[in-house]
């Protein structure tokens, strides 16, 4: 039996695809994008990087992830803030404007 | 006890972006940590506030409950009861996520209540010191002297005129058997408060300082060290209340001067010389009050 | 199957709570409140006996109190509350939440007049004030009514058609404490009539949902025209189950409305809730006389029964309402105004005359009844009306 969650509608066509009233699937939120960029896109020197994780702990939105190298950046996501590069103890991140 | 370190946190995120907060919020970085924490069987009750606005629209992960503005406490008892009534409650954190609004004004009766009758639920104060959501109209937990938008600055007011509620005390004297002050500034603290909270029963108090770039006026980047700022210039306590023992959990060993975390925020712009040492003697005398209670209640201990 | 029938000498709050007792909810969250309070402490003693499994949350206020239970109702669990007068107002913003979220809540309100003035007193006017905010709305006239309500409101509410929360409402003092015999069905039978709650939706970690999200301009109308649809639907189902209870347990209502002595009336006499056992009085004693009159008792106010109304009033030369609830500025009463707009587009023209009484705790004489209907009879025979809309307070006749 799949879940309701799954079958909900995120966007609605007709009042058919209306549910009883306005339910909503619960972490859909990543499907809007959010590349405000208020302050440019953060870029990571990796050579400075020691992976700390303070970036990918002090974001607010939770859109930096820790791969092999270093932390990544969801660009898609990124508000811009520049906290990442604010927090960053060896100042391996700059906001760039582009 | 051990402490906890950045690699004991779960990869897994139960907040998600895409919503649409501020840049820089604090109260996401609040719910963000806290949903990491709490994990998959958790259950989520909001109301309308900055928090709701980005749960409510899918950053919420995990199953959500939106009811108005003034049923915080109310809600989550529903909750609570409901599933203890179908013995699902076990294993599943009820947690409310409500700002300092719908905690210490609109939501103050039905929170005290929840707590007087000892429900089974979390509740977490995300406290930016206003009601940021609809543009930084005062609340009951903005500090003295702050410019809002009902309590502006001018010939006549200069700044909310009465000090903060103290809800964590408050809540401390309901007895709650937990009650924590954190901040999003220090947030191992923060989660080992929320994860100790999830495994005790009764209602739990915790109120994380959040703060807001765009309601008290500073750049988006420096949320994180405001809030570290405001716990090390000794504006925002950090201690625990457990089953009625007070217990300071952090103080600076050298305090940041008071002027230090004053000066980049726009709703203390009008500060003199006079506020500055004002807002100090009322946090001092704070300070002066926490010892004493953690003197007295380590006796009871 | 039966199980054990009890017959009790109860008043009708008890007859509620006894009513609340066989549908088993599992949260309960109610406040104190004259004229209710009883049912709150009767359910307070079942569950403190054990013999009702139920959480019972003795909320603070009455908002909360709608809070509590909608949020239960969310969680998926059948919950019971009930209120009257200032406490359903307070609830208001609630109840707007409870149907919006389309929770089946079944909610017992003793009706009694809103103050200002001061009352504690009987009248329609709490809950005819509440009547847009989407719930259903059902009036009670005794106490045997109310138990068997209170189980066929369940099933209603629950009912996958409906989704809707349901008002079980009947008088303050008059019915909620006047005794009478009452069947108390067994527990075997009701379980059989009604299953257990079986939520659409529900907050459920297996099954993450948010409940709910903002609704867009563009489609906030088409949630509430929905919720309209199920309105109407309740209208069927609300037939549907008072039918099949009549044949399980031996006891009908009719449903949307209580008709007597209709069949061939020239007028006819509309009253809610207590109104309709007085009047049956009056009927029998203006058809000695040879006018031919009828009743019809309007059980159901939301949704409002247009069709059968309308069936009802084919032939029928004059409508007398009395009816317990004003709206100052207005012009006559909730049932006066809604049946006129029924009407106007039907190419039926009674003559339709209001009388306002029975609020803050004015009895209802049988004497002043007849008096009414003796005056909009008069009405009907000379075809002048000197007023459409009357008031009759005080100690003053028609």
């Amino acid at each position: 039996m799949s879940r309701l969650s799954e079958r909900l509608k995120l966007r609605y066509e007709s009042i058919e695809d209306l549910p009883p009233t306005p339910l909503f699937k619960a972490g859909a939120s990543v499907l809007f994008e959010t590349p405000w960029h208020l302050y440019g896109k953060p870029k990571v020197d990796y050579s400075k990087c020691t992976k700390c994780r303070l970036c990918w702990l002090y974001c607010p939105d939770g859109v930096i992830k820790m791969a092999e190298e270093g932390p990544k950046v969801d660009y898609a996501h990124c508000k811009g803030c520049g906290i990442c590069a604010e927090e960053c103890p060896v100042k391996a991140i700059t906001m760039v404007m582009e | 006890m051990r402490r906890l370190t950045i690699k004991d946190l779960p990869e897994e995120e139960y907040y998600m972006p895409g919503n649409i907060l501020c840049a820089g919020c604090g109260e996401s970085l609040a719910m963000r940590l806290a949903l990491k924490v709490l994990g998959k069987n958790t259950i989520v009750i909001t109301v309308p506030g900055c928090a709701s606005a980005s749960l409510m629209m899918g950053a919420c992960a995990v199953p959500l409950l939106v009811g108005p503005f003034a049923g915080g406490g109310a809600l989550a008892a529903g909750v609570e009861a409901a599933l203890a009534a179908k013995g699902r409650l076990e294993g599943v954190n009820v947690v409310a996520f409500i700002g300092d609004g719908g905690t210490a004004d609109i939501g103050f009766q039905s929170l005290s209540s929840m707590v007087e009758r000892g429900h089974d639920v979390l509740y977490i104060c995300l406290d930016n010191e206003a009601y940021m959501n609809t543009g930084g109209q005062r609340s009951g937990t903005t500090p003295r002297g702050a410019a809002t938008t009902t309590t502006p600055v001018g010939a006549a007011l200069r700044g909310k005129p009465q000090h903060r509620k103290n809800m964590p005390l408050i809540m401390a004297d309901h007895g709650a058997p937990y009650v924590a002050t954190a901040s999003i500034g220090f947030p191992l603290d923060y989660v080992e408060k929320v994860m100790k909270a999830s495994r005790m029963r009764g209602p739990k108090y915790i109120q994380v300082l959040c703060p807001c770039p765009v309601g008290w006026g500073f750049r988006e980047s420096d949320t994180v060290k405001l809030a570290r700022l405001a716990v090390d210039a000794k504006v925002w306590p950090l201690y625990e209340v457990e089953y009625g023992v007070l217990k300071v959990t952090y103080e600076p060993r050298k305090p940041k001067p008071l002027k230090e975390y004053i000066a980049p925020q726009r709703r203390f712009n009008h500060f003199t010389e006079e506020d500055i040492k004002e807002l100090e003697k009322l946090i001092e005398e704070e300070w002066r009050l926490l010892k004493l209670r953690e003197k007295l209640t380590a006796e009871k201990a | 199957m039966r199980g054990m029938r009890r017959s009790m000498f109860i008043d009708g709050n008890t007859a509620a709570a006894y009513g609340v007792k066989l549908c088993k909810p599992d949260v309960i969250c109610a406040y104190p409140i004259t004229p209710q309070t009883p049912i709150v402490e009767h359910l307070a003693e079942f569950v403190a006996r054990g013999e009702l499994k139920a959480k019972y949350i003795p909320i603070e206020g009455e908002h909360s109190a709608m809070m509590a239970t909608a949020a239960a109702s969310a969680t998926g669990v059948r919950v019971f509350t009930a209120t009257s007068s200032q406490g359903l107002s307070y609830m208001q913003e609630g109840l707007f939440f409870a149907s919006g979220y389309r929770l089946p809540i079944v909610m017992a309100v003793v009706n009694r007049s809103m103050g200002a003035p001061w009352t504690i007193l009987a009248g329609h006017d709490d809950a005819i004030a509440q009547r847009d905010t989407g719930w259903i709305q059902v009036y009670c006239t005794r106490g045997q009514e109310i138990l068997d309500m209170i189980i066929q409101a369940y099933r209603v509410a629950e009912d996958r058609r409906v989704m809707l929360p349901i008002m079980v409402c009947f008088e303050g003092f008059v019915v909620s404490h006047c005794y009478e015999n009452v069947e108390v069905p067994g527990q075997e039978e009701v379980d059989d009539f009604l299953p257990p709650y079986d939520p659409p939706y529900k907050l459920d970690v297996d099954d993450p949902l948010i409940i709910t999200t903002f609704a867009e301009a563009d489609w906030w109308l088409g949630f509430k025209k929905l919720h309209d649809e199920a309105m109407e639907e309740a209208k069927k189902v609300i037939e549907e189950v008072d039918e099949e209870y009549a044949k399980r347990f031996g006891r009908r209502y009719g449903g949307l409305l209580g008709t007597y002595r209709c069949d061939d009336a020239k007028v006819v006499l509309i009253t809610m809730g207590s109104l309709a056992i007085t009047s049956r009085l009056i009927v029998d004693r203006f058809r000695e006389q040879g006018v031919r009159l009828g009743l019809i008792n309007l059980r159901v106010f939301r949704p409002f029964p247009r069709e059968r109304l309308l069936k009802e009033l084919e032939g029928v030369e004059a409508v007398c309402i009395v009816e317990r609830n004003c709206s100052p500025g207005g012009y006559g009463g909730a049932v006066f105004n809604e049946l006129r707009s029924t009407l106007y587009s039907s190419g039926l023209r009674p003559l339709i005359l209001d009388y306002i009484t029975g609020m803050g705790g004015r009895d209802v004489t049988p004497r002043e009844l007849e008096e009414m209907v003796a005056h909009a009879v008069k009405s009907w025979r000379e075809g002048r009306v000197e007023r459409e809309v009357t008031w009759v307070f005080g100690r003053r006749k028609v």
